[in-house]
């Protein structure tokens, strides 16, 4: 490294460039282990901070009580989750059940059937769009989908909605994650060998029994937790549910029915109820209920995805 | 049905699912930039005027409150964010720790990564209220950073990894000392780290949920550190929510502004990208 030209240090040149070096590489090599362990304080700073600040609420209410009540009323010390929850559940199971099939099948366009020019054109497209704020999909939604589901979706069915409600938001969470969902499957479709293909075609198999039958399997288990990746963006979205679900805490008695998530109860009643005794702690333990939930999904899905990984190996 | 028909009948299904999610999102994206070029196009003024002093209720000003607030929190936020989640990479590599070390670092990362971004709201609030500040420019840095970082990491880590492994032993065979040989790994995988710091700049811009509570939600020019301050999706919720049609209508330009900012941010990076493809061995590989 040293060239000829560099001009020679004076005195004990070389080992006090060596020493320097040296010390560099100690106090750099501290630095990355404080980095390196960051990601793991955080994570239980988090967790510890939610745990902490839900314990006021939580040595007043049982905590089946409050995930089993329906009465939701910080005013009069009512903390019922069960509104909440089951429109969580609602707009969870809804939008996935739209956008995954449609996902999957995209992916598997992207992936395997499309080529040249349009395969680029269309994959870096959805890559963009992965990266569109909510908040403009919600915007967006207001003037499109809130009139057609308040004017002609709702009455069809004979419900007399006002577009904002479960459905809504179900919908407009479908296509926020749509993107997303595909970037992940088309990921780990690619990286399928093309033996796999080859060997499948070759012996006589049509392109679509190879996906069926060999790739998607191949491929299951990332797929698999890019649903869940998915399952868990859709459970914890709040931007585009506090625009588009109404805001109402009961129990949502139609699809079209307005209603609540567990993330736009801490939106709407945030800020404004928190001089009440305990909410802050309710809240905050919404926000703890959201980080566990999220976990189980992670770990589960990487649980699943060594099994299935065992199970369907190619 | 015989097989042939199957064959044709689901390369149609999957062909029209792909048209469905591009047509679609075109929609959006041409919805957007539409109707808030219109309203931005009639009133360009509204991006860099200060907002008056009833500006929620009566729409009097303009956003560059908003403007400024995403820039001065986005902005430290991700300078403060790649620092660590570049570090933390490097030191996810072989040199510095076990492959079981880094596997563990890897699943908190996923989990954080796929932490609701309201939580990190909620939990820096919590942290506000503990050592009794008020919501502030500066608390909304911090939770943006701290969204940013598990995105940004999960990137570099990938990148660094994927750099060839003959640029290390090179480098450690001339002698170099571990932080030496990080320098050089992550210039040569740079074009993959760039990219990756961009598409959490990216993502940071567009989040509402971390700032909603944290940055104060104001209608002021951003004023200080410790001063509130708000940022772009926060003020279009909140225009979106109004009651005012003249304030509705602000949120489509300020939608405006910020989808032309994000697409703008991702083509940056997809240039940015190809030019530093000149430091990794081999041209470019991106």
């Amino acid at each position: 490294m040293a060239s000829s030209t560099e001009p020679t240090e004076t005195s004990g040149g070389h080992s006090g460039r060596l020493a320097s070096r040296l010390r560099r590489e100690r106090v750099s090599s501290y630095w990355f282990a404080g980095a390196g362990y960051f990601a793991i304080a955080l994570f239980g700073l988090i967790v510890l901070t939610l745990v902490y600040q839900s314990l006021p609420l939580l040595s007043e209410f049982s905590i089946v009580q409050m995930l089993t009540s329906s009465q939701w009323d910080p005013a009069q010390q009512e903390f019922g989750f069960l509104p909440a929850i089951v429109g969580t559940i609602y707009v969870t199971i809804l939008s996935m059940a739209m956008g995954t099939p449609i996902a999957i099948l995209a992916a598997i366009y992207i992936a395997e059937f499309a080529e040249g020019r349009t395969k680029t054109l269309v994959s870096s497209f959805i890559d963009v769009l992965a990266a569109i704020p909510s908040v403009i999909f919600g915007l967006v939604a207001l003037i499109v989908v809130v009139p057609f589901v308040g004017d002609y979706l709702a009455p069809a069915v004979g419900s007399s909605a006002t577009g904002l409600g479960i459905f809504t938001v179900s919908l407009v969470m479908a296509i926020v994650v749509t993107p997303f969902m595909i970037s992940l499957s088309v990921e780990s479709l690619e990286s399928l060998p093309d033996e796999l293909r080859e060997s499948s075609l070759g012996v006589g198999a049509t392109q679509w029994e190879t996906i069926r039958s060999v790739l998607l399997r191949a491929a299951g288990p990332g797929i698999f937790s890019a649903v869940l990746l998915g399952f868990g963006r859709v459970f914890g979205a709040t931007i585009v549910p506090a625009m588009l679900i109404g805001g109402q805490t009961q129990i949502p008695d139609s699809l079209f029915a307005t209603g609540q998530t567990l993330p736009t109860l801490i939106v709407n009643d945030f800020g404004e109820l928190m001089s009440l005794p305990l909410t802050q702690s309710a809240l905050i333990f919404v926000g703890l209920t959201l980080v566990i939930v999220v976990w189980l999904f992670n770990f589960s899905a990487m649980y699943v995805r060594k099994r299935l990984k065992r199970r369907w190996q190619y | 049905m015989d097989r042939y028909a199957k064959q044709r009948l689901f390369g149609a299904l999957t062909r029209g699912a792909a048209a469905l999610v591009v047509a679609v999102m075109a929609l959006v994206v041409a919805v957007t930039i539409a109707r808030g070029g219109f309203v931005f196009i009639t009133d360009p003024a509204i991006a860099v005027t200060p907002p008056g002093s009833r500006y929620m209720l009566e729409a009097d000003g303009g956003f560059l409150h908003a403007v400024l607030g995403s820039i001065l929190i986005v902005g430290p936020a991700t300078v403060v964010s790649a620092l660590l989640a570049v570090s933390t990479a490097i030191y996810l590599q072989s040199d510095y720790s076990s492959e079981r070390f880094a596997e563990s670092v890897n699943m908190f990362l996923n989990v954080l990564w796929a932490t609701p971004p309201i939580v990190y709201g909620v939990f820096v609030l919590t942290v506000v209220i503990a050592v009794g500040a008020r919501t502030s420019l500066f608390f909304g840095i911090i939770a943006i950073a701290i969204f940013q970082y598990p995105i940004m990491t999960r990137y570099t880590d990938e990148a660094l990894r994927s750099s060839p492994e003959s640029v290390k032993a090179t480098t450690y065979g001339l002698g170099a000392t571990r932080f030496e040989t990080a320098r050089i790994t992550v210039r040569a995988a740079l074009p993959g780290v760039v990219a990756g710091i961009i598409m959490g700049f990216a993502r940071g811009i567009g989040d509402a949920a971390t700032v909603l509570f944290t940055a104060g939600r104001s209608t002021n020019m951003p004023a200080g550190l410790f001063e509130p301050a708000t940022t772009l999706p926060v003020l279009i919720f909140d225009q979106a929510m109004s009651f005012n049609a003249d304030v509705r209508s602000h949120a489509y330009a300020a939608s405006f502004v910020l989808i032309v900012a994000v697409l703008g941010l991702i083509v940056v990076s997809r240039l940015l990208a190809g030019r530093y493809a000149r430091y990794a061995p081999g041209g470019r590989h991106s």
